[in-house]
């Protein structure tokens, strides 16, 4: 029998390593694995590359893992916001690495590190400094930038309801990057709301097909 | 000649004007957020938000909040009857796929061949942050801007060529000012609206290109 829950999220982080590549989910709060976050803080890895949305919001979840001093570099699309200070302070004393993407090729580079692709050409950010010193190409009259995919070591996603083989059904808009990160890292943990029977998600609803996701805990 | 600018709220109603029924719309943070608040509520449009929602609704009622629920400016919002939510990818997959009809973003500056900058100001000490602004700005079928005419220091914000960075490379479509409604088209900015009062002569000083006008611009 094939059981990917597991009894606590303590139990989910515990072979998160230095210097991992980790996505997390959520766009500000909506969707954060908060839960995981603070595991993860507890286990105590270090060095560690996240790829968000954004770089924390007020005290809590990616903010208190930034406080903590576990990242190295940070990949996000919106950084700066009125409640994100604990990563302006670290971005001003030049303790974190900021990787900027624009949003729409976050989510399109996480999509093709989940599809196996090499690469992806995108017309976005074409003629700004966030496209300078990459290749561009011209296709059919329209100029597009080569963009690498970005994959991870772990994704930690929040999702509502989740069983045993790891299918997931999301909760409003708190699903943003969850299905696509899911897809991208080498281990996806979920955190859900409710672990379900198997057979109790309508298969037709399933966003989620559990082959992305590793491991599930209840929170 | 006497002139009276725009008000915030009259710009968000012009803006509102141009947006037919069934137009699939996404609303920039800040002034466009409140064109919605201006739209025919007899007129079907599908509202859309980057974080992940199709047919978005008026904020709640107070108590009625939901965290799971917000708008890419993590507002919180409704759905409408009828509404659909969706991840990251299939997203940017309508707004970068050209599925968005009509996309209104704020602005820094405008170029005549509609560069735009609105998302740093290049300043050496500024944290830049980008969003979903450059994946609209390529995206959209139809890009507007709504924008003050001047800085707060009457500098103006049409310019010929951009100081700050851009988001996109001759992207905007319509430029909405508190003073005029601009097309920029392959001639250059040609003027469609002006406020009441307003003279030609004025309009130009106050613009950092040439600007051309319709018969109708007296």
């Amino acid at each position: 029998m094939i059981d990917k829950t597991v009894a606590t999220a303590a139990d989910a982080v515990a072979k998160i390593y230095d210097g991992a590549t980790v996505m997390i989910g959520g766009f500000g709060s909506a969707g954060q694995p908060a839960e995981l976050i603070d595991a993860l803080i507890a286990q105590g890895a270090r060095e560690l590359t996240i790829v968000n949305n954004n770089a924390g919001n007020g005290d809590t979840g990616l903010a208190a893992l930034l406080k903590a001093r576990r990242v190295k570099k940070i990949i996000c699309s919106f950084p700066r916001q009125s409640d994100s200070y604990e990563f302006d302070a670290l971005y001003r004393a030049g303790e974190i690495e900021l990787e900027l993407v624009p949003q729409g090729n976050l989510a399109c580079r996480i999509q093709a590190a989940g599809s196996g692709l090499g690469a992806v050409f995108t017309p976005t950010g074409y003629g700004t400094l966030l496209a300078e010193g990459k290749e561009t190409r011209e296709i059919n009259g329209k100029h597009y930038v080569l963009e690498y995919p970005i994959s991870a070591d772990f994704a930690l996603i929040k999702a509502q309801q989740g069983d045993r083989w790891g299918n997931l059904v999301y909760r409003k808009t708190a699903r943003n990057f969850g299905p696509i990160m899911a897809a991208a890292a080498k281990v996806t943990i979920a955190q859900v709301s409710e672990i379900v029977p198997l057979g109790a998600l309508d298969p037709e609803q399933v966003v989620t097909p559990g082959i992305f996701v590793q491991q599930l805990v209840a929170v | 000649m006497t002139y009276q600018p725009l008000s915030r709220d009259q710009l968000a109603a012009r803006v509102a004007r141009d947006i037919p029924e069934g137009s699939y719309v996404n609303l920039g943070i800040g002034l466009p957020t409140r064109i919605a608040n201006f739209l025919d509520p007899e007129k079907e449009i599908f509202l859309h938000s980057e974080n992940g929602l199709l047919g978005m609704g008026p904020a709640p009622a107070p108590g009625e909040e939901d965290p799971e629920l917000i708008n890419a400016g993590k507002e919180f919002v409704t759905l409408l009857t009828g509404g659909c939510y969706f991840h990251h990818g299939d997203s940017f997959t309508m707004m970068r796929g050209g599925h968005i009809d009509i996309c209104v973003l704020g602005a820094f500056q405008i170029a005549a061949n509609g560069d735009l900058a609105n998302w740093h100001t290049g300043a050496a000490d500024a944290i830049p942050a980008v969003g979903g602004a450059m994946d609209l700005a390529v995206g959209a079928r139809k890009v507007f801007v709504t924008t003050d005419h001047v800085t707060k220091k009457g500098e103006p914000k049409i310019v010929e060529r951009c100081s700050y960075p851009l988001t996109g490379v001759g992207c905007v479509d319509r430029i909405y000012t508190d003073l005029a409604v601009i097309d920029v088209t392959p001639q250059g900015l040609l003027v469609q609206e002006m406020v009441p009062g307003i003279t030609r002569e004025q309009l130009q000083a106050m613009t950092g290109a040439a600007l051309q006008f319709s018969a109708n611009c007296q």
